[in-house]
């Protein structure tokens, strides 16, 4: 099918808006009498609150409040009020619920005064007062007090072994095992978190930033015993999320609660510190073993993953069930189990689980290959499957061969020489490595409204995010080409709880999901005026079959005849109708969940140069090549994998939030010390969508690319340093006294 | 952020008077510390007085054929000044292995001497810190030190000194101009910073009131032989796990006059010239090079997260002087 907008590399339709500034972040809204509250965080990770003295902040003129456990009242205590759609099982935090300290900066106190430099001078002088107790923050040191982890959160998938895989390990004549171990990470957006809330004494208007104000309606609505149509989410712009926002975080409730007591518009941010005083993706232990035939058959996978979370939720998320998916094998044995600690509860960070459990595996599948004496991608394609064994179903689609084949080609795979250390650059060891990836490719019930005008103008909207990934444009894209009307005379609208309900923008489904539900509103409205084209009289289609008439540009048109033709808004005219309001629905076809698996794949080839001396790792180049099923558009799409690979060098070779077990607390708390890469380190980046076609998937054959960009390259990164240096580094991050092997002790390089 | 007042001064006089009747008054420059350090209640100055309009922003050749750089001149117009490229490179590549352009464009020549350490524990007040908070104790010691010092420790402290110019500027026997409330003075570079001792919360030996006007370098013949290499977790905007000022003189391959500094691995820029005297006269080879590297850190002393910056900093002295060897 040709297209005139669908897989175009459009621009951003709100790149103008951000580059010259009229973009509205959600601490950029200007309210009159706005008030100004700073939070102020515990210093200890564990214990009680034994007194607060707000005096000193409360004398300053111009303060106007000071709440804490001790003075907010009226909060309900039943704990399900709290939660929200992305919650894990458990009790969800209840901020000012009482005297307890369940974690490191954990909000004690809010000041709320007529200045941000008031309310941050006199957060300064709130003395509190704690009773200590032991925390305990290692999940090395408590790995025997694991447990299994329990269902309850969205998204999360037990997971399920086969065959026997302890005896096929001891039978294999190849085998391997390993450890690895991952740090927490924070996701560290660029914006920070800030809430404006304006309550008039009847309804309550919230900016937020969030990637889902539906959530943070259903939350202020329970909370603070609102209904939820007198609560008005707006965040039309997120400077960044990755998954921050898929909870509503500390600054929302504290806005909200100080708004209604005071009854003056609000605004509280948190500061960058405060931006490790929520979710993180979880610190995890990973144990593997797997084995071979000598023909290099995958004959036995052993996962396990031991992952922290809090003491009052169950954080959980998927990190070995892809062990058990993405090779053939007869034999799998995964496990999952979660330790309780005294920190915030993890959260979902840009390809939750798989990008912590595919590191593991894809490097335990390039320690294997070594020990058979096989070219890892040999070795991976030998053990290639079309079928999902654990549902034994077949995949709705997977080019991921073309994946394998497409960037090995541009890569160069060919020249490579198996053996470690065999290829150098002056001072430096070079080395190449693969890795795989898979994503699932899922769809969410969704609603979307298209308001098409005399005018010819059309509005299309819903109430999803646009974390920065291009929402606004693939929107307007698919609502142009489905009605058929030139892209500038359509406006897509997104961020508003009085917009038709959409869920959380996360787990790569949104251009699917939302795509969908515009794809079948914009139908509709397509259906109608085709109706009214050969309803009306006056029309000259007056009576013709509308199944053979064709929009493209606003004209309503028969391919086969040219002599005759009108206008969108001639026919609207013509008909009598000033508009055309539509709202739909569109959701996932469970037949089709039911008899396929749906993933989106990838693979990662990378080249690092390592310093012999220095240790240092250098990612020169990367080529990701996806199977994402149709790509909506090439330039925000290709961003999106930039953005992921960009974020696994991140991962592989620098970023780690450090815990300091003296206190509970992470340290590196600001981006001078949490490191993420610069400019000059990211080299030669190279994307490559394969060709996939999916009729199953999704009408609109889309599988989504937020995550897939991320999740093999720290594999692959972590492989191409063995190669070049013959040293496997299993802990995340990669860094040069690991290389070296002159880390004396580990205790706090992997902060766990 | 505490309130404070402000003053903007125009006259070095009128800057050192401004300070004098505050408790706690401290001169802001380009600020790109001491806003931080503020923010986070660490610094709680009552007062600022703004010294971005004196006149000290010359960087000119002195009579004895050496170079003035102004105490106000940024980081950004000294690194890429013609005189210092010319006569001091090793003093340009440092300043430029430091922070980012946009930092080293307001950061000037003067406020980069003050620097403070970024030690975690020394910017969460949550924490104890002796150099914050004296008598509080050292979280780092048994905590998180991966960037943390192993050379002239002490049991109250163990944060290292941040800035790579001060490293250079050690390599390169600078003197550091003050005037204060009692006059002129000059400073040697070796005893502006201090070693943390039991007084850790002194970085360095100005004195309470004094205003660094000037940075002063004597004549150099380290024009030819000279590297400036800074080993560090990404390549622009960290600070140094170890860095290296490395200068040499050399009559055919024989060590004629030699330099070496350390940065990243001590309270202060780290130089010891025993070691540089003993191989004066000695070939310019790797062994020597690595020799001299067992020497100087022969005192070293790791923490546990931060023991591997011993062999690190030995094998970058050695690639330091391999790289200045190479330069002509």
């Amino acid at each position: 099918m040709t297209t005139k907008y669908i897989g175009k590399p459009a621009s951003r339709v709100d790149g103008l808006e951000k580059v010259t500034g009229k973009a509205r972040y959600s601490a950029d809204f200007k309210v009159e009498g706005l008030t100004y509250g700073f939070i102020v965080s515990s210093s200890i990770a564990k214990g009680k609150i034994t007194g607060i003295d707000s005096s000193r902040a409360l004398a300053l003129d111009g303060v106007l409040q000071v709440f804490t456990h001790e003075n907010v009242r009226n909060l309900p205590w039943f704990k399900l009020r709290y939660t929200d759609l992305d919650a894990p099982s458990g009790t969800p935090f209840r901020p000012f619920y009482d005297n307890t300290i369940r974690f490191s900066m954990q909000p004690v106190a809010l000041v709320i005064a007529e200045t941000f430099e008031l309310a941050r001078y006199a957060s300064s002088l709130i003395k509190v007062d704690y009773e200590e107790e032991t925390h305990t923050s290692s999940l090395y040191q408590n790995i025997s007090k694991s447990f299994k982890a329990p269902k309850g959160k969205i998204g999360y998938v037990p997971p399920k072994s086969r065959g026997n895989a302890d005896a096929a390990y001891e039978d294999a004549a190849f085998k391997i095992q390993a450890e690895y171990k991952h740090s927490a990470e924070h996701h560290n957006p660029m914006e920070l978190f800030s809430t404006t809330a304006i309550w008039d004494n009847e309804k309550l208007t919230v900016y937020d930033k969030t990637q889902g104000v539906s959530n943070c309606q259903f939350y202020i609505g329970n909370v603070f015993g609102l209904a939820y149509k007198d609560v008005r989410i707006i965040s039309p712009y997120v400077g960044g999320a990755f998954g921050s926002g898929l909870r509503p975080q500390h600054q929302l409730f504290m806005a909200v609660l100080a708004a209604l007591e005071l009854k003056r518009p609000v605004k509280v941010g948190l500061t960058r510190q405060q931006m490790f005083s929520f979710g993180h993706r979880p610190a995890t232990l990973q144990k593997l073993a797997l084995s071979a035939s000598p023909e290099g058959t995958l004959e036995s996978v052993r996962h396990e993953a031991y992952s922290e979370t809090s003491q009052f939720e169950n954080y959980t998320e998927v990190i070995v069930n892809w062990s058990a998916t993405m090779y053939a094998c007869e034999n799998v044995e995964l496990k999952y189990e979660l330790v309780k600690l005294d920190t915030f509860t993890p959260l979902d960070m840009r390809a939750p689980g798989a990008v912590t459990g595919v590191h593991a595996m894809e490097s335990a599948m390039d320690e294997l290959a070594y020990t058979l004496k096989m070219d890892p991608l040999i070795f991976r394609l030998k053990n290639y499957t079309d079928e999902d064994q654990v549902n034994e179903k077949p995949f709705s689609s997977k080019e991921l061969v073309a994946c394998y084949r497409e960037g090995a080609e541009k890569f160069g795979w060919a020249a490579r020489n198996v053996e470690p250390r065999s290829m150098r650059d002056g001072k430096n060891l070079v080395g190449w490595g693969v890795a795989t990836a898979a994503w699932d490719a899922n769809q969410m019930p969704s609603r979307a409204k298209a308001l098409l005008s005399i005018d010819g103008k059309l509005v299309v909207s819903s109430g999803t995010s646009d974390i920065g990934t291009g929402t606004y444009t693939i929107m307007t894209q698919i609502a142009a080409e489905i009605l058929g009307i030139a892209i500038e005379n359509v406006t897509f609208k997104l961020g508003d709880t009085n917009l038709p309900l959409a869920p959380l923008e996360g787990g790569s489904w949104t251009a699917a999901s939302v795509g969908s539900a515009v794809k079948t509103v914009c139908e509709d409205v397509r259906k109608i005026l085709l109706k009214h084209a050969v309803k009306t009289k006056a029309s000259p289609f007056y009576n013709y079959d509308p199944n053979k008439l064709q929009i493209d540009s606003g004209e309503i048109f028969d391919p086969n005849d040219s002599s005759k033709g009108i206008s969108v808004t001639e026919i609207m005219r013509l008909a009598g109708v000033n508009s055309i309001e539509e709202t739909s629905t569109s959701g996932p076809n469970p037949l089709v969940g039911r008899k396929y698996t749906m993933n989106s794949h990838a693979a990662v080839f990378a080249e690092v140069k390592v310093d012999e001396d220095l240790g240092t790792v250098d990612v020169t180049r990367v080529v990701c090549a996806v199977a994402a099923g149709k790509i909506l558009n090439p330039k925000t799409a290709r961003s999106q994998i930039l953005g992921g690979v960009v974020w696994g060098i991140s991962k592989a070779l620098e970023e780690e939030s450090k815990l300091d077990h003296q206190y509970g607390r992470f340290m590196n708390h600001n981006l001078s010390e949490y490191h993420v890469p610069v400019n000059k380190d990211i080299n030669d980046i190279e994307v490559i969508f394969v060709e996939e076609k999916d009729d199953i998937v999704n009408p609109l054959g889309v599988k989504g690319v937020g995550e897939i960009g991320i999740i093999g390259v720290a594999g692959a990164i972590a492989n191409a340093v063995f190669h070049a240096t013959g040293v496997r580094v299993r802990n995340l991050p990669i860094t040069m006294d690991k290389v070296l092997q002159i880390a004396e002790d580990d205790r706090n390089q992997v902060a766990v | 952020m505490n309130s404070f007042s402000y003053n903007k001064v125009t006259e070095v006089a009128e800057a050192v008077a401004d300070l004098t009747g505050h408790a706690n008054a401290r001169f802001i420059a380009g600020g790109t510390n001491l806003l931080d350090l503020m923010k986070e209640n660490v610094a709680r100055p009552d007062h600022l007085t703004d010294i971005n309009k004196l006149a000290l922003t010359a960087i000119e050749e002195t009579e004895d054929g050496g170079l003035s750089l102004g105490a106000l001149a940024t980081n950004a117009d000294t690194a890429w000044n013609e005189l210092v490229e010319r006569k001091y490179p090793l003093l340009s590549q440092a300043i430029l292995a430091g922070a980012s352009p946009q930092l080293r464009n307001m950061a000037t020549n003067g406020g980069n001497l003050f620097q403070r350490t970024r030690c975690y524990y020394f910017y969460d007040t949550a924490t104890a810190c002796n150099k914050r908070e004296p008598g509080s104790g050292c979280s780092a010691i048994n905590g998180i030190n991966r960037i943390h010092a192993i050379l002239g420790t002490s049991e109250h402290c163990i944060a290292t000194h941040p800035s790579d110019m001060c490293v250079a500027l050690a390599a390169l026997d600078a003197k550091v101009n003050v005037t204060g409330p009692y006059g002129d003075r000059v400073i040697e570079f070796r005893d502006f910073h201090r070693l943390p001792g039991d007084t850790p919360h002194l970085d360095n030996n100005v004195q309470d009131g004094e205003l660094v006007t000037s940075i002063e370098l004597p004549p150099s013949n380290f024009t030819q032989h000279f590297h400036y290499l800074k080993v560090r977790e990404r390549q622009s905007y960290a600070f140094a796990l170890v860095s290296v000022a490395a200068a040499l003189e050399l009559d055919g391959n024989t060590i004629k006059d030699i330099r070496l500094a350390l940065g990243g691995v001590a309270h202060k820029p780290w130089r010891d010239c025993s070691c540089e005297e003993a191989f004066i006269g000695q070939e310019a080879t790797e062994a020597n090079f690595r020799a001299l590297a067992e020497m100087i850190l022969a005192d070293a002393k790791g923490y546990g997260s931060n023991t591997f910056k011993i062999e690190l900093a030995k094998r970058a002295i050695v690639r330091a002087f391999s790289e200045a060897l190479k330069n002509n």
